[in-house]
């Protein structure tokens, strides 16, 4: 049975979303049940393939027992798992909150919800570099679907520019996967990892060209900087579960980078050796710069938060494009952080924009929420966790990053734009709080407040920041291990193609 | 073979392009799938281009052409008319909500997202 694990956190949501679409017209009520017990169930097999994960061997489940590199496998090492218990934990929230009513404003919330996690999960967990695409193609579909969940003029306007712009990524993906197997013959990842460096000079050219193009696709997902400008817009107008569930669309790029460039084009990749890291460095920085400017710009609270993601990118791929060990532990940890806090304050800009009437999420003088310690406390603690004040987990995850920055040539920039973009913010937020929360008229009456749901929903998104603060030892620890195991790109191979199919008719 | 066509492959790319970046809704939405067309035809080029040989490996066969990309093409093909479907009815609704098939409508609006 437990072998039969890996597969789980794609056909548990697989059957659930199915499920919720095929009863579409069923009562709200044992719906929503469904949908926060099967998204508990996938938290519990992210926690359970956590901890198989962690006695460092890397697991593969080949589908239909056609073994690699022939047949279409999941692999799980550290990372995959870490990164499915993330999204169990970030849908988790986001269902909880969907809840308490927004699934009600349009059809199909919850089967197209399931669908997307299922889309996620499956990225995560791949091993083959076609079916990679295939889950970013389930995971893009629902997504569009999920972005005009509830109708609006702004969500279908933004809508419309995110599904041209991701068609047309998708054009590119394929492309970069065509090239790619033009050229080494083969779409496993732990096999193309191994023929790389066996190219000739000319075919490497080509297989250049098929890494680039990768990077592209990547960071149009992961909004890095020429491709950033749908984020904002997109984000902002999603409804705020939705755009708190989206948060882990960015990292699926993030991840596609960080796994595609340390396994197939990492150091031992011959000539191809480390060729996006340094594209990833200066693009994370302009990324991180334009952000701060963003949030600093930004006069809707979600359009903040919106440019606080970017801000998180950015640190993400300057991580990526340090490039040792050290920075890719600390990376991850900031991963798991800016993940989840950035999804509460997703879901905190709405409440917030409930309570304030005709204001909305406007960062403009108007009446007062209805619930202002609550309310405040949170976007406090948020604030303080997403800006990387001490001693929250924001302030662990720059200072691990700005320690692994040991070179000076690297130290000068990212010191300097790091801590520049965090002062910025801090100028931003507090005045985006000051704003919303002291400078307020009087209450009305007619307010609404926040249902439990909303607030438990917000309290495990916001509050994962103390608790993974709490716990920095055991979560460092593992980030550690994950990187250390993810530059070990030998191990990985030699576990997906044992030696005597190694090293075959390249 | 091979010139004519990587020539078609890459005209069919470039005026899906070109729609693509136009200003009106159709017009994008036929560029797009132009260029899924192109990306298709790529992909099937991609095990090399075979002429009179079976898809299908037998035991002993010399001359075969790379099933894998076509399995591919079939996979993208399903893929590609399901997104094409999906943005011609999304483009309909931008059609219906906005009044107007302009990419760029409605920037006035973006200000006033609290009230809608």
């Amino acid at each position: 049975m437990m072998q039969h694990l890996i597969i789980l956190p794609i056909v548990l949501p697989m059957f659930t979303g199915l499920f919720m679409l095929l009863n579409r017209n069923g009562a709200t009520h044992p719906r929503r049940l469904f949908a926060m017990v099967s998204t508990s169930l996938l938290v519990v097999v992210g926690i359970l393939l956590l901890i198989q994960s962690n006695d460092d061997v890397v697991r593969y489940y080949a589908l239909g027992d056609w073994q690699p590199p022939f047949g279409i496998i999941l692999v799980l090492d550290r990372l995959s798992a870490m990164m499915v218990l993330l999204t169990a934990v970030l849908a988790l929230g986001s269902v909880i909150y969907a809840c308490a009513g927004d699934d009600e404003q349009g059809s199909n919330f919850h089967g197209l919800f399931q669908l997307q996690l299922m889309g996620v999960n499956g990225a995560f967990l791949t091993g083959d570099l076609f079916n990679l695409f295939v889950f970013f193609e389930v995971l893009l579909i629902a997504s569009y679907a999920l972005l005009i969940h509830g109708g609006g003029k702004t969500r279908i306007h933004s809508s419309f520019h995110y599904v041209a712009l991701n068609l047309a990524g998708s054009a590119l993906f394929l492309i970069a996967v065509g090239t790619l197997y033009g050229v080494t013959g083969t779409l496993n990842m732990a096999d193309m990892a191994q023929r790389i460096p066996m190219l000739e000079a000319s075919q490497a050219s080509i297989a250049q060209v098929g890494a680039m193009l990768l990077l592209v696709v990547f960071g149009l997902k992961a909004a890095m900087l020429p491709l950033y400008f749908w984020l904002p817009r997109a984000y902002a107008a999603a409804p705020a579960p939705v755009a708190a569930l989206f948060v882990i669309m960015s990292k699926v790029g993030i991840y596609g980078i960080l796994r595609i460039y340390t396994l197939i084009f990492g150091t031992q990749a011959g000539v191809l050796a480390d060729i996006a890291q340094p594209w990833a460095w200066w693009l994370g920085l302009a990324t991180l710069v334009l952000g701060s400017v963003g949030v600093l710009a930004a006069r809707d609270l979600r359009t903040q938060v919106s440019y606080l993601i970017l801000i998180s990118i950015g640190t993400l791929l300057a991580g990526i494009g340090i490039n040792t060990q050290q920075a890719t532990s600390a990376l991850l940890y900031y991963l798991i952080h800016t993940t989840l806090v950035t999804g509460g304050l997703f879901l905190l800009a709405d409440v917030i924009a409930r309570q304030r009437g005709k204001a909305g999420a406007r960062i403009v003088r108007s009446r007062a929420v209805t619930q202002v310690a609550p309310l405040g406390v949170l976007f406090f603690v948020g604030a303080m966790a997403v800006i990387g004040m001490p001693p929250l987990s924001g302030a662990i995850g720059k200072t691990l990053l700005m320690q692994s920055a040991n070179a000076p040539e690297y130290k000068v920039w990212l010191w300097a734009i790091l801590l520049g973009s965090s002062l910025v913010s801090v100028v931003a937020l507090s005045r985006a709080g000051s704003t919303v929360f002291w400078r307020a008229n009087r209450k009305e009456e007619t307010s609404e407040t926040m249902g439990a749901l909303r607030g438990v929903a917000m309290v495990l998104l916001i509050g994962a920041s103390p608790l993974i603060s709490l716990l920095a030892g055991p979560v460092a620890e593992f980030t550690e291990a994950t990187a250390a195991q993810l530059s070990d790109t030998q191990r990985y191979i030699q576990a997906i193609l044992p030696a005597d199919t190694a090293g075959g008719d390249a | 073979m091979e010139a004519l066509y990587a020539t078609m492959t890459g005209a069919l790319a470039a005026c899906g392009l070109y729609l693509t970046l136009r200003g009106r809704t159709f017009p994008v939405v036929v560029g797009l799938t132009l260029l899924s067309y192109a990306v298709n035809l790529f992909l099937f080029s991609t095990g090399g281009l075979t002429t009179n040989g079976a898809a299908v490996i037998k035991e002993h066969a010399g001359h075969y052409a790379d099933p894998l990309p076509q399995a591919l093409v079939l996979t993208a093909i399903v893929i590609g008319f399901a997104m094409t479907a999906f943005s011609v009815i999304l483009a309909i609704r931008v059609r219906g909500e906005l009044g107007s098939d302009d990419v760029n409508m409605a920037r006035s609006d973006e200000s006033r997202e609290g009230k809608s």
